[in-house]
């Protein structure tokens, strides 16, 4: 097992497309970190240069103790699951898996005990003598993990492995990944552009933007706080509420002509300022029309079964709240109030957090 | 397209079906026919359309002593040099074509795409076209009469190095990726992963190929002096004996038969992966 740690690594293409601006952050030995972000953010770029797949413009990447950047990467000691599997379509279930093994010289009871012990974990021994053209698309990804198990490497790496699964089994594989990375404790790094599978598999979140760092943080953080505007809209399902507002002295902001108390101490003694309000759709609450409360012109709802999501406009603002199943009204104008300490405030040129 | 047709809808086709077949049928037939019967009823003008009972007789000849006069040569000996001519042909055309098409694909180098369009640009020049340089390289390095000079100037081949480029850019990416990543180089990939892929389309393009090669006339008229190189298609137009001699026509006949063997053994034993490798992709 091993840690990872990047330090202020560069992807420039041809051209002088920078892919990679400078990120810097270290995984612990066994821990899971997801790496998310929109397409095109770089993430992908930086999980293919920590396999060894993409050069390293700049910067260093070390597993271990030991710089990585020149080492070709069979021998970086590390193992990655495809976005299509990857398997080699040729070749049994078995073959696939023993295949980097027998490169690697590995005596063959040794390469038999290990395929043999990586089938029982992922539940895919029946098919050993198959291709995998006759496999399911889960028992596929079953089979391209193992393909990483049998390696036993110090780092796993992740390329977006779940996004060709249907809805069901993408949940439940999440499960699984989640289950194998904590019984073998190896070092993990999953690349995702959910940010649910993000949320639940992580130790570790690092959200990634336009090739550079957003956040750094676990799950709960992140959500909790997150330190700009795009973070913020990232995570949570639906979507955090931004709307426009003015600081005021007294801890708290103008939403058109209403006062909305905010979390202590945020932007205080900049008054005037214009910010963004940010509030999560489950922590508004439905309340009696007050001077404090905003209101939602209702113009649609959604149904999730235990809560519903409801759609309309703040002052002219697209927003949404969350509520239980029938605890609003659908219909007309509701008020919302809000917790102060469930408040975000953000620049609204930097997208920082105030 | 399910239609339900009347009894001369069914009828029409098939007769024109049948036509067709009996068109290229009937000469072979009457090849068949004409391998059995003595020289003599065939040059009286008299072409039966039935078997004679000289087959073995004939066939005997042809393939072990030869005609009397015209070419001398048993033509067993020019099976053998039209088989090995289709067969370094077509192998050797398969194992360039896929490794420039290996190089093309999968490696960067300098001037990658301008080797790539040197080979696409001789589709334009079949050996027809430059006969006279290639007989003056062929013959300055002394390769007349030999299989060398038979077969090299034949190899190179645009289509076949086009055709496994497009196969090739169809194979993902990750596949090379896990294989590196699995600790293969560059010639296991190759052996281990592209091999076994291209399997069909090398099938497809053998079949191909070695009617190509097995067809070829010109080429060889021109290379070939000694009557023990001939191939057997310039075997056949030799034993015509076009001045006042006699052609023995039986043994022309022998000839062409044994000439359309190997082809269509080719093509029968090699057809299920021929039409695998045309209409299916293994991926």
């Amino acid at each position: 097992m091993a840690s990872v740690t990047l330090t202020d690594v560069r992807k420039v293409y041809h051209g002088g497309v920078e892919a990679v601006r400078g990120v810097s952050f270290e995984v612990a030995d066994g821990s899971f970190c997801v790496l998310v972000g929109p397409s095109g953010c770089g993430k992908s770029t930086l999980l293919r240069m920590i396999a060894g797949l993409e050069t390293i413009s700049g910067g260093t990447v070390r597993i271990g103790e030991r710089v990585v950047n020149a080492i070709e990467p069979a021998d970086r000691d590390i193992a990655m699951v495809f976005q299509n599997y990857a398997l080699y379509p040729h070749m049994s279930v078995y073959d696939n898996m023993a295949y980097g093994l027998r490169n690697r010289g590995t005596p063959k009871a040794e390469i038999d005990a290990r395929v043999r012990e990586a089938a029982r974990i992922l539940d895919v021994e029946p098919y050993l003598d198959r291709r995998p053209k006759a496999l399911s698309g889960g028992q596929r990804q079953r089979v391209a993990m193992g393909r990483a198990i049998v390696r036993k490497p110090q780092v796993f790496l992740f390329d977006e492995p779940l996004s060709n699964l249907d809805a069901k089994l993408r949940v439940q594989m999440r499960v699984e990944i989640k289950r194998l990375q904590r019984s073998l404790g190896v070092t993990s790094i999953y690349v995702t552009h959910d940010q649910v599978e993000a949320m639940t598999l992580s130790d570790q979140l690092v959200v990634m933007n336009a090739g550079q760092v957003e956040q750094i943080g676990t799950p709960t953080e992140l959500y909790r706080r997150p330190a700009t505007r795009f973070v913020a809209g990232f995570l949570g399902s639906p979507a955090m509420n931004f709307i426009p507002a003015v600081l005021r002295d007294d801890g708290a902001v103008s939403v058109g002509e209403r006062r909305v108390a905010v979390s202590a101490g945020a932007g205080g003694g900049r008054a005037g300022l214009p910010v963004e309000l940010g509030i999560r759709p489950e922590d508004l609450r439905v309340a009696a029309s007050a001077p404090g409360t905003l209101p939602l012109e209702i113009e649609f709802v959604e149904e999730l079964g235990a809560t519903q999501l409801i759609h309309g406009r703040i002052d002219g603002v697209a927003a949404t709240v969350q509520v239980a199943t029938g605890a609003a009204p659908t219909e007309g104008t509701l008020a919302l109030a809000v917790e102060p300490a469930a408040t975000h405030l953000f620049e609204p040129e930097s997208g920082r957090r105030l | 397209m399910v239609e339900r047709r009347s009894l001369w809808g069914t009828l029409l086709p098939h007769l024109v079906l049948m036509a067709g077949v009996a068109v290229v049928a009937f000469p072979v037939y009457l090849a068949v026919v004409g391998s059995t019967h003595e020289s003599a009823v065939i040059a009286n003008g008299q072409m039966p359309l039935y078997p004679g009972g000289e087959a073995i007789d004939t066939y005997y000849r042809t393939l072990v002593i030869g005609p009397s006069r015209s070419t001398r040569e048993p033509v067993a000996g020019m099976l053998l040099n039209s088989f090995l001519m289709a067969m370094i042909i077509a192998v050797g055309k398969i194992a360039i074509s896929i490794l420039s098409a290996y190089a093309v694909v999968y490696f960067r180098f300098p001037l990658r795409m301008a080797a790539f369009w040197t080979i696409f640009v001789t589709l334009m020049l079949p050996v027809e076209v430059r006969i006279y340089p290639t007989y003056k390289i062929v013959a300055d390095l002394g390769l007349l009469d030999s299989m060398a000079g038979l077969t090299l100037p034949l190899i190179a081949s645009a289509t076949a190095t086009l055709l496994f480029r497009q196969f090739f850019m169809t194979v993902p990416d990750e596949l090379v990726e896990a294989s590196k990543i699995d600790g293969a180089g560059p010639f296991r990939f190759f052996k281990d992963t592209l091999l076994p892929l291209s399997r069909t389309n090398m099938a497809a393009l053998f079949v191909i190929l070695f009617i190509y090669g097995w067809n070829q006339y010109l080429w060889p008229l021109l290379i070939t002096t000694r009557d023990d190189m001939q191939t057997i298609v310039i075997g056949i137009k030799k034993m015509i004996v076009t001045s006042d001699a006699l052609t023995e026509w039986q043994i022309v006949m022998a000839t062409a038969v044994l000439a359309m063997l190997p082809p269509v053994l080719v093509v029968i034993g090699m057809q299920k992966l021929f039409v695998r490798g045309l209409v299916e992709t293994e991926k």
